[in-house]
């Protein structure tokens, strides 16, 4: 800050990752309007509640040991190189633990507590993504631990080994995932389908032949006023995944010249004028395709337009826009067909088909870009692996599988084990709500009988 | 901080309590963690008294022909 231009980039900076925040704040408002409006009606505050809390939790714990998380394993699992964990140098992990003076107020540092942020609203939504599918059965306290586990724990670590400019799956594999397509959708959509599996479908979903029923939404315009806030979230999610600006000296790596650029989170060069123009046709590309694959429904239909980003989404820095037309049109049909192929197969009774529209999309988006952008490279510094389809396939099966599915598993049977995971029988007939419902029913009797004693 | 009077280029953390760090997280790991317990403890005794009031037959039909949706 010694100079005006160093000031004004570094306050630039500061004031886009916070619009960014601001931006991104809408998904989460975006996601409970969804929820609670696919909800039925005696579970719309229980399902409400659930969501809500997530915030609070998610980011004291990403506070305490996310960010930590971050910058000390992108050495991945084996410790790549023997370097093990990154602790100090110029990103190491200590200077962003929970003790570090730079994580308060510090007049020495003005971008850490914005970036800080803005990981933090990818954590609340990749937790906000599991969350939709456990409606009306789950107990809030155990959805919350699960919460904890994906917003400050694995997600991050999936940050940390391919979202990072060092991090081992894009040195070692070629890893490219620009604007999160698995690091955050692949392993959120992997997680709720690894815990769905023990939680089981709701009371009644499926009939004794095996025949979903439709459990018909209380409020559609809630579902489609809660979609249309995630999608203008979903823009300042693409541009928080951006650093806005850096000069080549400060990348440090093969560019040259003096040329100043945006960049994706590998400090690969692109710009926000792209990246909303593929964000755009991408989501057009999910819309159409959604609306005539499920025939005008509209539920499909917007989900449709978040999948068709979600799959693009990994190679939208780099794409031309039809490109990111076409593959969002692709990721809509995949993530349906497979919604319904598995629900009947397996009777996996996904509420809002987050599993499809961000798990199977996601993994889907991954996959192609390592087609479509094979040989590119994947960072600015020398000795990493070009972008490439294995690479990226293997990405994927990490992202979903191994980073996502097995530990929702593995933590909601431990949850079960201790018959946290779901409610009682009983409760979840007359409804999550019923006490508080009938509560207030006779609250509203009583001050009614009291008035008419008055007249 | 005493004073502003100072060349903000050499000044860095300026919150209260510098150097206690440390102890400030254990105790808000600490009670993050006691939040889960009593949460937990809260709804276990929620849903058992849920099944107790209202956790029979008659109860659970009348209760779905008051909020059907």
């Amino acid at each position: 800050m010694g100079d005006q231009l160093s000031a004004l980039t570094t306050v630039f900076t500061e004031f886009y990752y916070w619009v960014t925040v601001v931006l991104m704040f809408l998904i989460h408002i975006g996601f409970c309007m969804y929820e609670v409006g696919a909800s039925r009606r005696r579970n719309h505050i229980h399902t409400l509640m659930k969501n809500t809390m997530l915030i609070p939790l998610v980011t004291i714990t990403f506070f305490f040991f996310g960010w930590w998380i971050y910058w000390a394993l992108p050495n991945g699992p084996w410790l790549f190189e023997g370097k093990g964990l990154i602790l100090d140098g110029a990103t190491g992990a200590t200077q962003f633990g929970p003790a570090s003076e730079k994580m308060g107020t510090n007049l020495g540092d003005r971008l850490t507590g914005v970036f800080w942020a803005a990981f933090l609203l990818f954590s609340w939504t990749v937790a906000s993504i599991v969350s939709g599918s456990l409606i009306e059965r789950v107990r809030s306290g155990a959805f919350w631990i699960i919460a904890v586990m994906i917003g400050s724990v694995t997600w991050i670590i999936d940050a940390a080994w391919g979202w990072h400019f060092d991090g081992w799956m894009v040195k070692l594999l070629g890893y490219h995932d620009a604007y999160a397509s698995g690091v955050i959708h692949a392993i959120g959509g992997g997680t709720a389908l690894g815990v769905l599996i023990v939680l089981g479908p709701r009371l009644g979903r499926f009939a004794a032949d095996g025949t979903p029923r439709d459990f018909v939404p209380h409020n559609p315009w809630l579902v489609t006023i809660g979609l249309f806030l995630i999608y203008t979230g979903f823009w300042g999610f693409y541009a928080a995944c951006n650093v806005p600006i850096i000069s080549p000296a400060t990348i440090a790596g093969q560019i040259t010249g003096e040329t100043w650029t945006a960049t994706t989170i590998y400090l690969t060069p692109t710009t926000l004028s792209a990246i909303t123009v593929n964000f755009i046709m991408s989501l057009s590309g999910g819309l159409l395709v959604g609306y005539l694959v499920s025939k005008g429904n509209p539920f499909w239909t917007y989900s449709g337009g978040l999948a068709g980003i979600i799959t693009a989404s990994a190679g939208n820095d780099l794409y031309h826009p039809i490109q990111a037309l076409v593959i969002g049109g692709i990721g809509i049909y995949v993530a349906y067909k497979l919604h319904y192929w598995v629900e009947r197969r397996f009777k996996i009774d996904d509420a809002v088909g987050a599993v499809a529209v961000h798990g199977y999309a996601g993994f889907l988006g991954v996959v192609i870009t390592g087609f479509m952008l094979w040989g590119y490279p994947s960072s600015p510094f020398e000795g990493y692996a070009a972008i490439n389809p294995l690479g990226n396939f293997i990405g994927a099966i990490i992202m979903f599988f191994v980073l996502g599915f097995v530990p929702g598993y593995a933590m909601a049977k431990f949850l079960n084990s201790f018959g946290l995971l779901r409610v009682p029988r009983q409760v979840e007939l007359m409804g999550l709500d019923f006490r508080t419902l009938h509560d207030e029913q006779q609250a509203r009797e009583d001050v009614r009988n009291f008035e008419k004693a008055l007249a | 901080m005493t004073t502003w009077a100072v060349d903000l280029a050499n000044v860095g953390a300026v919150y209260p309590w510098i150097g206690y760090e440390l102890i400030m997280v254990l105790v808000a790991v600490a009670l993050w963690i006691l939040w889960h317990v009593l949460q937990l403890r809260h709804e276990n005794e929620e849903l058992a008294e849920d099944i107790r009031l209202y956790g029979d037959k008659e109860s659970i039909r009348k209760a779905l022909d008051e909020h059907p949706h």
